[in-house]
């Protein structure tokens, strides 16, 4: 019986050993979760403070009594917020549209149609991906400077639309359609151009979505490439334009208002993931890099 | 080691939301394996064979009832303190590890009192490869093996470390049918050699029927009926039972017993006495027949497939539940086959009758 | 199907003038730029070929600055921020219930801009005559002295560069960790079980062999992203990087280019093909340790 006795605290040690793990599992990630929430949590709280009140605190307070959107009607009256936003909006409509349109067709090619050298040409988009940004945009600075579209919507947008990886998803997404398909259109009289947007689009829409979607992030986010293009404010995206606001806009210690600027222009994006965050994580853990 | 499990019984949450009932895998399972042997846990896909499995070796924990090894109750127990090796369907060999890692890696766990040194690990290596036979592979990594070679070296691992039990989850199941038949026997042979009790899940009946010294049938998570595979086959308990086992499989027809007469249709095949009237299943395993010109079953004539030893013929009849009928006799039994009709006797063991309602067994005596 | 060759070419058309105006063509001319001795913008003339445009990169002290700073950054983020992504994701796959929510919440500073978060992290850490900030509260709460993170010593400005940075990019590698740890088949982990394993052995012996091309995928892209860190630092410490003594390489390339004391595009040429050979170089010692310790199916 003794054995029994054995089992039966092997078998105890076990389940307390477990228990203990869980807690203490569960204890490291909500701290992290707090890590991850609480500038968020600080930017929203600082953003309904009073100037005065936010001033006064020389301890910071976790809450407030007295909310406030004097902020808000602030950082859209005193700096042209609302204009960085449109701005930013078309920016990134217009280069995801374009964008979309480019890897569709450079996608389309490379996955169905036969020519010559498209095996090299492949070859030498791929070996692009490898190619870093910083390599590339001193030229492309030059070259935009010299064509005078700096402070132009054309500047801002002609050099980020086409991505070698993007294509590389799509084609690898298209040829996964089986060829059969396409040889049915072809008998059936079916011209390409109608076979791609009939049959190869819709079926590979969720690919195109995830695409938009990741393009769309970077397009908001993108801060490099715009800093270096525009010095006319008419011009600056919402990144810019925090800078330009932390640096010249409200008067160095309004943070109230900065932050009320700052949710203003964080918002957009983290509505667009709370409704896609499956699809955005799944394209992300597909292959997508930050910016 | 025996196995005693009582009253098992597992429940699974439904994973769907609208239909509240829990999933019933096992339920009220109660078996006894004695030392020594190799049995068969057998059942069509889902039945819940790999759920019993999975509580012997520890992995889940049963709803109810206990599991006992030698008459200690070891169900609270973790795997690792029950001293089973477990063989996993997909043989779950670490990729990234040679042969000879692969199966070390259980020694090397062992703690404290049990901690063996790198001689004895590296002998007891080289018995269990000895053992499965694959002495020459052990550099390899399993990604460069055949199926049957995984096989081994899996059964190797399970076995290294000496377990009182051996569980194998549908172990030929990924091999194609030739290495399967090989791989079969392989086992029974390593099961003679250690005298392990060893338990081995498989939906295909032929396989548990050839090498278990005891079949389990299951259903459905309920036990239906153990006991040697001939006695199985010959004297099923119910419908289920006869129909799954046996290729090809047994004949069945709907029937009735009327006045001590059994009818198939209307065809007056037997007499029989012991049985109220009432309607039947009658099933008919395929060497049930016998050729003869006045038999009482009268079938139409499909086709005849000479095999060698045997003759198939396939025929059909108004009260047959199954498409066709396929009887085997031996070929040396000329059929004719310009006659569409076919008749055949029946041999009384090799009927069997069933409850039309609970599908149970019902015994006749032949007068 | 002779009609089809120019066909497909047409198709490529758009993507192939996109890439070879603004990735071919500024490819070779970054090299071309980054030789051509005093290359003045305005008159687009230059005086010589050679290499002084890398002899005055290598001996500009801010150079030399951001080059220091790129280096501590990359070796405190990456080891830390790949170490904490599997901790976390190892964590998120041991639980069911919240394992979705914790997720959604982990990814969320992927999706927002770098810039304005960043805003909201110099607030936090900044000390001011009004006040002393929300971490230095914190720090007093423990019994510590208040520190000016943000204008204050070298390394309390490091830290929090290095905080915010593995804060910015641990979203990426804890989803792409839980996703391979969600690949692992379950079953090694049955037969590990079974032969009584531990729990730590487990670990070591068999889920880090199995995910380690996607933790060496995250190494390399690590160290390739840690190179690159720019917008984090001017997020934090304002667009004059060199004045806070905070640049970092790329950041050093763009006041080159365009900035304070921008107007060198040989210079930022000079000092973008350094960075290249840089990570170029890092990125093959990484693949040659990979090969070594790494489990490719």
């Amino acid at each position: 019986m003794s054995k029994q006795a054995d089992y039966n605290r092997i078998e105890r040690n076990a389940a307390v050993r477990d228990k203990a793990k869980k807690a203490f599992t569960y204890f490291c990630l909500v701290i992290w979760a707090l890590m991850v929430l609480f500038p968020f949590y600080w930017m929203i709280l600082t953003s309904v403070k009073s100037y005065s009140t936010y001033n006064a605190e020389y301890i910071p307070k976790f809450y407030t009594l007295s909310p406030t959107l004097q902020n808000y009607y602030d950082a859209f009256t005193t700096v042209p917020l609302a204009k960085y936003f449109l701005n930013t909006l078309i920016f990134t409509v217009i280069t995801t549209v374009l964008m979309i349109g480019v890897i569709v067709l450079a996608a389309f090619a490379f996955a169905r149609l036969e020519f010559k050298g498209k095996n090299l040409v492949f070859t030498i988009f791929l070996s692009l991906m490898m190619i870093p940004n910083e390599l590339v945009v001193i030229t492309n600075f030059v070259t935009i400077t010299d064509w005078g579209l700096r402070n132009t919507f054309l500047g801002l947008i002609l050099p980020s639309v086409t991505s070698v990886f993007y294509i590389y998803l799509l084609k690898e997404n298209f040829e996964q359609i089986p060829d059969s398909l396409y040889k049915a259109a072809k008998v059936d009289g079916t011209s390409d151009l109608r076979y791609l947007f009939k049959v190869m689009i819709p079926i590979c829409r969720p690919t195109l979505v995830t695409v938009t979607i990741l393009k769309v992030i970077e397009c908001w986010n993108s801060y490099v490439w715009p800093r270096l293009i525009t010095d006319d404010s008419a011009y600056f995206l919402v990144s810019n334009g925090i800078q330009e606001i932390r640096e010249n806009g409200f008067g160095r210690e309004n943070i109230p208002a900065m932050m009320a600027a700052v949710v203003v222009i964080s918002v957009p994006l983290i509505i667009l993931f709370l409704i896609f965050h499956k699809k955005i994580m799944e394209g992300v853990s597909r292959g997508g890099t930050k910016g | 080691m025996e196995v005693f499990l009582q009253d098992l019984t597992k429940k699974f949450p439904s994973r769907n939301r609208r239909v509240r009932e829990d999933k019933i895998a096992v339920n009220h399972f109660t078996l006894k394996i004695p030392n020594g042997k190799l049995i068969g846990l057998l059942g069509p896909s889902g039945c819940g064979k790999s759920t019993a499995l999975n509580m012997i070796c520890g992995l889940e924990k049963p709803t109810e009832g206990r599991i006992f090894f030698n008459g200690e109750d070891i169900t609270d127990l973790p795997p690792e303190h029950r001293g089973v090796g477990m063989v996993f369907q997909n043989y779950a060999l670490y990729p990234h590890l040679t042969v000879e890692e692969n199966i070390r890696f259980p020694l090397e766990n062992l703690k404290g009192k049990d901690r063996l040194s790198k001689q004895e690990m590296h002998e007891r290596v080289m018995a269990a490869a000895k053992l499965v036979q694959i002495e020459e592979l052990m550099e390899r990594k399993p990604s460069q093996m055949s199926g049957g070679q995984q096989q081994r070296v899996a059964i190797a691992r399970a076995l290294v470390k000496t377990p009182n039990v051996l569980l194998l989850d549908e172990p030929l199941s990924n091999l194609d049918a030739r290495l399967r038949l090989q791989t079969r026997e392989e086992i029974r042979r390593i099961q003679r050699e250690t005298q392990v009790t060893t338990i081995f899940v498989t939906h295909d009946q032929e396989e548990a029927m050839s090498i278990s010294d005891m079949i389990v049938v299951m259903k459905d998570g309920v036990l239906h009926q153990t006991g040697r595979p001939q006695e199985v086959y010959d004297d099923p308990v119910n419908l289920f039972v006869a129909q799954f086992l046996g290729t090809p499989p047994i004949n069945t027809f709907s029937g009735s017993v009327r006045n001590g007469h059994l009818w198939i249709g209307e065809d007056d095949v037997m007499i029989i006495s012991g049985v109220p009237d009432q309607e039947v299943h009658v099933g008919i395993r395929p060497e049930g027949f016998i050729l003869q010109e006045d038999g009482p079953l009268c079938c139409d004539l499909i086709r005849v497939e000479v095999m060698g030893r045997d003759t198939s013929v396939v025929s059909n009849h108004p009260a047959a539940v199954s498409l066709t009928i396929r009887s085997i006799i031996s070929s040396e039994t000329q059929v004719d086959t310009t006659n569409p009709k076919v008749r055949f006797a029946l041999k009384p063991a090799k009927t069997l009758l069933f409850s039309k309602e609970t599908e149970e067994r019902i015994r006749f005596e032949v007068k | 199907m002779k009609n089809n060759n120019w066909k497909g070419w047409l198709y490529l058309i758009p993507a192939i003038l996109f890439l070879g105006i603004f990735m071919v063509y500024p490819l070779i001319d970054v090299f071309v730029y980054s030789f051509e001795e005093g290359y003045n913008s305005a008159s687009q003339t230059f005086f010589g070929v050679g290499l002084y445009n890398y002899r005055y990169v290598l001996r500009d002290p801010y150079f030399l600055q951001a080059l220091k700073n790129t280096f501590i950054l990359v070796i405190i983020t990456v080891p830390i921020s790949t170490g904490l992504a599997l901790l976390i994701s190892v964590g998120l796959s041991s639980i069911k219930p919240l394992k979705e929510l914790f997720q959604t919440i982990y990814f969320l500073p992927y999706v927002t801009n770098t810039l304005a978060v960043g805003l909201v992290f110099m607030i936090l850490f900044n000390k001011t005559a009004y006040t002393d900030g929300m971490i230095n509260l914190v720090i007093k709460w423990f019994g510590g002295q208040a520190v000016d993170f943000i204008h204050g010593p070298y390394w309390a400005k490091m830290f929090v560069l290095c905080f915010y940075t593995i804060w910015v990019v641990l979203p990426f590698k804890i989803l792409i960790l839980t996703s391979a740890l969600a690949s692992v088949n379950p079953q090694f982990y049955s037969a590990a079980r079974v032969d009584g394993t531990s729990k730590g052995r487990i670990f070591w012996k068999i889920t880090v062999p199995m995910i380690s091309p996607m933790l060496f995928y995250l190494i390399i892209t690590g160290f390739i992203g840690a190179f690159k860190v720019y917008s984090d630092a001017v997020a934090i410490f304002g667009t004059d990087l060199n004045q806070a003594g905070m640049n970092t390489i790329v950041g050093f390339i763009y006041d080159m280019l365009y900035g304070d004391s921008g107007g060198y595009p040989s210079y930022a040429s000079a000092a973008a093909i350094i960075l290249f050979a840089v990570v170029l170089t890092i990125t093959c010692i990484n693949l040659l340790v990979s090969k070594k310790h790494v489990y490719y199916e």
